[in-house]
């Protein structure tokens, strides 16, 4: 919300500077984003009044004017405003002063006339962002007078940053209440003397919904002035707040808002049709509104109706059936109290936002309404004339929202805020927020005022408190905690540590995000994603993934695109998986390489890495978890993987993840050009653990034996070196496949593999038949299952 | 017949002219060889009467001596000269680069996240974690925001069908955690979030940290004393605080922080507040008994400001130039 300092002030005046003030609101919760100078630079512009004006000869647009700025000699101007006329006050800038867009002012002839100066505009001037001509300054301005006295220039716009709880404080008067009980200025008298009413004329009002409308204030004013414009100082007050100038009814009804905080709505009284009736809608029910936009309306929606139906949107917006214009000359003021319960949400739900539905949602004052009609009717009949009827002020007084009593304890007040503050102190505070105060034992009963719609609860009292006694007062206590210290686990390997065992590998860790694109989501896993966002930012970023991989691969794309040959690159986040209400997020592990194995070195032949390379990393990893004792390989078909180079990885029966390489055909849409590899873990699966249990290391000697079989070539190393272990447990330590082999000397489809036996005993030197036997029982095993031979 | 000591220094001097092992052993031989000179008159000892047998053998062992000891420097002489030219063979150039990977990094978000961590744990935080696919209870309600709360136009949120929504904060794992494990807690939690907002300034996922105490006795000068020191540590310099009121539906009283930032500058990081007595009772703790503070922080926040960021969005964009600054 945008305040005027020099509106603010007429409410409340501490002694503050214009920054010091800013400071104190944004102490006080309401946080100033910006101070904007109003009227900076303009000190030499004075008033100008056209004596004559007349055609230029050589340009039609263009008017030659004598004005008078109070000296003795007129000034001639040549001047290229419609609006230039005998009679007009207009602000004058004389050669030699620079406006604030920098244009500098010379003595010049503009074709072929002299024109010593310029008539100015409110653009020119800096003091608004349109116009269409030169400013039209009041009658009564004394030709000579600055500018910037007549405009009460320069002044500070001060932007506030309002949280939602704070509906009372979306005017001036609100602000002013706040700055008043911390500074401890006083505060403008919030009454307005009411207006004699000329005329007994009334609209009927009937309040048949009373808990949707249970407070509404109207006036009638009949025979205002069509013609009549609203004073500059008014417009004026309005620009500053970010509103124009739209005609005196509309421009006394948005004042009154901005400063008192009660939106209001005026109607062409001789276009309503019967009594005013505040329901809710019916199902069906259409409103066209001001801006011209016709509405479905739902039932659970206020609208204001007449005996034509609905004639506007209660708090939101008026109708454009009943809306005042140019030859309106009886107008109905309309103040009313809408309960939060039937506005909040209310207007976001037709894709709205206006100015009365963000103070009705956020609570508006129920005890204002009818001054906010006295006030609107005193600056209408001010600016445009007309006689005011009496003043209707309907309340169904059980409909209004009651402030309860709250007790404060004294006890609470120091608990919670760590800061003994004195009584005294207390109830000044909670008094100067025009809260009624009793003491009791052990505190106080206080009763908020009615504007306060955010203080329900004994803590809200304590925020008041400490927001008002200032939080900078509260010290700082370091707490010894209760809580017990947490178990450090060992069951599972912290990802941290995972993480950082790629990161030695040589991988980078990305953040990509977790919903993507659709299409992708489907070639990465094969299916649809049930997990679809109503709203997404755009289509690509639409479905929750069901794998890393696609943000992996996009990365790396991108990096690719940008001459990075080698990437290496790892994501540890979540997958999400499953439908809407049976959801799971697992948290994954995953990793892509591609490019050379290495960076490029002059001792190195370079060299693509392949899936043993990137195999070995996540045997790293794994081996932080148990070792790698238990991991199977096991070749999969996998939608984003080639054919014959893919695995899922398995630790004893139980999957913990995939690794292979990436499709050609994903690669080519990717547009990645070498060849790439990926892996993801489940990382609650691959990274469980167990606490290690240590056992006795063997003193004695290590004996080796190699053998080298022929069998068919589909069978794996696995397999083999499975077969192996299990044929001499008790001897054998450890199996190394060290060798593969096809080619000449060996028949198509089989292959060679030599296969090196570690034997070690923990009680004692094995003996050469200790080994002889090992290797027989191995070449038996091999020779049973696999039909394998020796080779020689 | 040549004497003994013309033998020695012909000897000598062939010791000498041996420039590798092999001419130097040649020289052993033909002089202590079997068939050696020296050797030769070892044998001639025999021929001699007896009282001139010991002196004439003393002599000749004294000459085999000298030569044995001549060969044995020059051995050696010849042995370090041969080494010192081998290592002078092996020398490479040791500026050249070495071998092998290199190594990669943490993303800048979770090395500040990482760090952020570390601070609370060494003070005896929990981890704690929550769904990012949340529930509008977990996420609104039960953090005092109602239906039609404005606080809940101030959030963006993701919506799936049915009211199912991405998590807009890390507060949900508030609730969860108090209801699994009651009072006290003191914890922290760590992760991802959503708005519907995307510019300069706004991705529609980012980091945050929530943290929570509750206790018996816990206070707002509790909750400025962790906060304070938490800055201070994670920034490792002094630095000085400003906590504003502010509204956060699920703290009371609430407070945005600001961190001095130079020139009488204020940078906000980070909101805060006293549990609300509706949140504690939501989650089924007795709101007259315990009081709570809560905290939360926005992690790309702080990592641009500690590490000189000053564009949200290249966080996302996964350049790996940009990256490996970080590791």
């Amino acid at each position: 919300m945008k305040i005027a300092e020099s509106w603010l002030r007429e409410w409340v005046d501490p002694d503050l500077t214009t920054e010091e003030l800013g400071h104190q609101l944004t102490m006080l919760g309401h946080e100033v984003d910006e101070i904007a100078a109003e009227g900076e630079g303009i000190a030499e512009v004075v008033v100008a009044e056209v004596l004559e004006c007349g055609k230029h000869p050589d340009a039609d647009k263009l008017s030659v004017c004598k004005v008078s700025d109070g000296g003795g000699e007129l000034i001639d101007i040549v001047c290229g405003a419609p609006n230039a006329r005998v009679g007009l006050k207009t602000p004058l800038a004389k050669p030699g002063v620079t406006l604030p867009n920098g244009m500098k002012l010379r003595k010049a002839k503009i074709r072929g006339v002299v024109s010593n100066g310029m008539l100015c505009s409110a653009v020119e001037l800096g003091l608004g962002d349109e116009s269409d001509g030169i400013l039209e300054l009041p009658c009564d301005a004394q030709p000579g007078q600055p500018l910037v006295e007549l405009l009460g220039l320069p002044d500070a716009v001060i932007d506030v940053d309002l949280t939602p709880n704070r509906g009372d404080c979306f005017s001036i008067l609100g602000i002013a209440r706040d700055l008043a009980a911390l500074t401890g200025t006083v505060l403008k008298d919030e009454d307005v003397a009411p207006v004699i009413a000329d005329i007994d004329d009334t609209h009927p009002v009937e309040l048949v919904e009373p808990a949707g409308c249970p407070r509404f204030a109207g006036r009638l004013v009949r025979g205002i002035d069509p013609a009549a414009r609203s004073p500059l100082w008014l417009a004026e007050r309005l620009r500053r707040a970010g509103l124009r100038s739209i005609s005196p009814v509309v421009d006394v009804t948005n004042y009154v808002m901005l400063e008192l905080g009660q939106p209001l709505h005026a109607y062409d009284a001789a276009l309503l049709n019967g009594p005013i009736r505040p329901r809710l809608a019916k199902k069906g029910e259409q409103v066209t509104l001001l801006d011209e936009k016709v509405v479905e309306l739902s039932e659970d929606t206020l609208v204001i109706t007449d005996d034509s139906g609905p004639i506007g949107m209660a708090g939101i917006m008026g109708g454009l059936s009943t809306a005042v214009g140019d030859t309106t000359t009886d107008v109905f003021f309309e103040a009313a109290f809408w309960p939060q319960d039937f506005m909040a949400g209310r207007a976001r739900q037709y894709g709205m936002h206006t100015d009365a539905s963000l103070r009705f949602e956020r609570g508006v004052d129920p005890q204002g309404q009818g001054r906010a009609v006295e006030r609107a009717t005193e600056l209408l009949l001010q600016i445009a004339g007309g006689q005011a009827g009496p003043l209707v002020d309907d309340t169904v007084a059980e409909h209004l929202p009651r402030r309860a009593d709250i007790v404060l304890r004294k006890q609470r007040v120091t608990h919670l805020l760590g800061l003994e503050i004195d009584d005294e102190e207390v109830r000044r505070i909670l008094e100067s927020l025009q809260m009624r105060v009793e003491h009791n034992t052990g505190g106080w009963t206080v009763a908020a005022p009615s504007h306060r719609f955010d203080i329900k609860y004994e803590v809200d009292l304590i925020e008041e408190i400490a927001r008002i006694h200032g939080y900078d007062s509260i010290p700082e206590t370091t707490l010894a905690s209760a809580a017990p210290l947490e178990a450090v686990t060992e069951s599972r390997i912290e990802m941290e540590r995972a993480a950082a065992t790629l990161i030695a590998r040589d991988y980078q860790e990305v953040v990509t995000y977790s919903f993507i694109d659709p299409d992708a989501n489907r070639k990465f896993t094969g299916h649809d994603s049930e997990l679809v966002l109503s709203n997404p930012i755009a289509e690509g970023l639409s479905v929750m993934r069901g794998s890393l991989w696609p943000g992996l691969v996009a990365a790396a794309a991108a990096n690719a695109a940008r001459q990075q040959e080698r990437v290496r690159v790892f994501e540890a986040s979540r997958s999400y998986h499953g439908t809407l209400g049976e959801h799971t997020e697992v948290v994954r592990l995953a990793g892509l390489a591609t490019g050379p194995i290495a960076p490029e070195q002059w001792g190195a032949r370079a060299q693509s890495v392949d899936l043993f390379d990137i195999k070995a990393d996540v045997e790293a990893v794994l081996a932080l978890a148990c070792g790698t004792a238990g991991l199977n390989f096991a070749a999969v078909e996998h939608p984003a993987l080639q054919p014959g180079q893919a695995a899922e990885i398995l630790r004893g029966d139980t999957l913990i993840g995939v690794i292979g390489k990436l499709h050609p055909k994903l690669a080519r849409e990717y547009d990645l050009k070498r060849p790439t590899y990926l892996f993801e873990l489940d990382a609650e699966k691959a990274l469980a653990s167990k606490v290690p249990a240590a056992s006795e290391v063997s003193k004695f000697p290590v004996i080796r034996r190699d053998i080298a079989v022929v069998v068919d070539a589909g069978v794996s190393a696995h397999e083999l070196v499975a077969a192996v272990a299990a044929s001499a447990p008790d001897l054998i330590r450890d199996v190394r496949l060290f060798d593969i082999y096809t080619g000449e000397g060996i028949e198509a489809g089989r292959k060679s593999v030599a296969i090196g036996l570690i034997l070690q005993e923990t009680s004692r030197t094995l003996t050469d038949e200790d080994a002889d036997s090992a290797m027989a029982a191995a070449v038996a095993k091999l020779e049973h299952k696999f039909a394998a031979y020796l080779r020689d | 017949m040549t004497s003994l000591s013309d033998l020695v220094d012909k000897a000598a001097s062939e010791i000498d002219a041996a420039d590798d092992l092999a001419a130097l052993d040649a020289v052993r031989v033909a002089y202590l060889g079997k068939k050696g000179e020296i050797t030769a008159r070892l044998k001639t000892l025999g021929t001699l009467p007896a009282e001139e047998r010991s002196a004439a053998g003393q002599e000749i062992n004294q000459a085999k001596q000298a030569v044995q000891q001549g060969l044995n420097v020059r051995r050696e002489a010849l042995e370090a000269a041969a080494l010192e030219a081998k290592l002078a063979a092996d020398a490479v150039d040791v500026t050249l680069p070495g071998r092998g990977v290199s190594i990669g990094g943490y993303h800048p978000v979770t090395r500040a996240m990482l760090r952020i961590e570390k601070i609370f744990r060494n003070v005896g935080f929990g981890i704690r974690s929550g769904p990012e696919i949340e529930d509008d209870f977990h996420n609104f309600t039960a953090l005092n925001i109602p239906e039609n709360h404005p606080a809940r136009a101030m959030h963006d949120t993701f919506y799936f069908p049915g009211g199912t929504l991405l998590r807009t904060h890390t507060s949900p794992v508030q609730i969860r955690s108090m209801v699994a494990e009651g009072a006290p807690i003191r914890i922290i939690a760590p992760g991802r979030v959503y708005r519907c907002d995307s510019d300069q300034t706004h991705t529609p996922m980012f980091h945050q940290v929530e943290g929570l105490v509750v206790d018996e006795h816990v206070s707002f000068a509790h909750l400025k004393a962790v906060l304070h020191q938490f800055v201070e540590a994670f920034f490792e310099r002094k630095a000085e605080l400003r906590f504003r009121p502010s509204y956060f539906p699920f703290t009371e009283p609430s407070a945005e922080v600001d961190v001095s930032w130079g020139e009488g500058k204020w940078l906000e990081i980070l909101g805060c507040g006293m549990v609300h007595p509706n949140v504690l009772e939501a989650a089924g703790v007795d709101a007259e008994k315990y009081t709570g503070y809560a905290f939360g922080m926005g992690v790309e926040r702080l990592a641009m400001l500690r590490y000189g960021v000053t564009d949200l969005r290249t966080f996302f964009e996964n350049d790996l130039r940009f990256l490996q600054q970080f590791r």
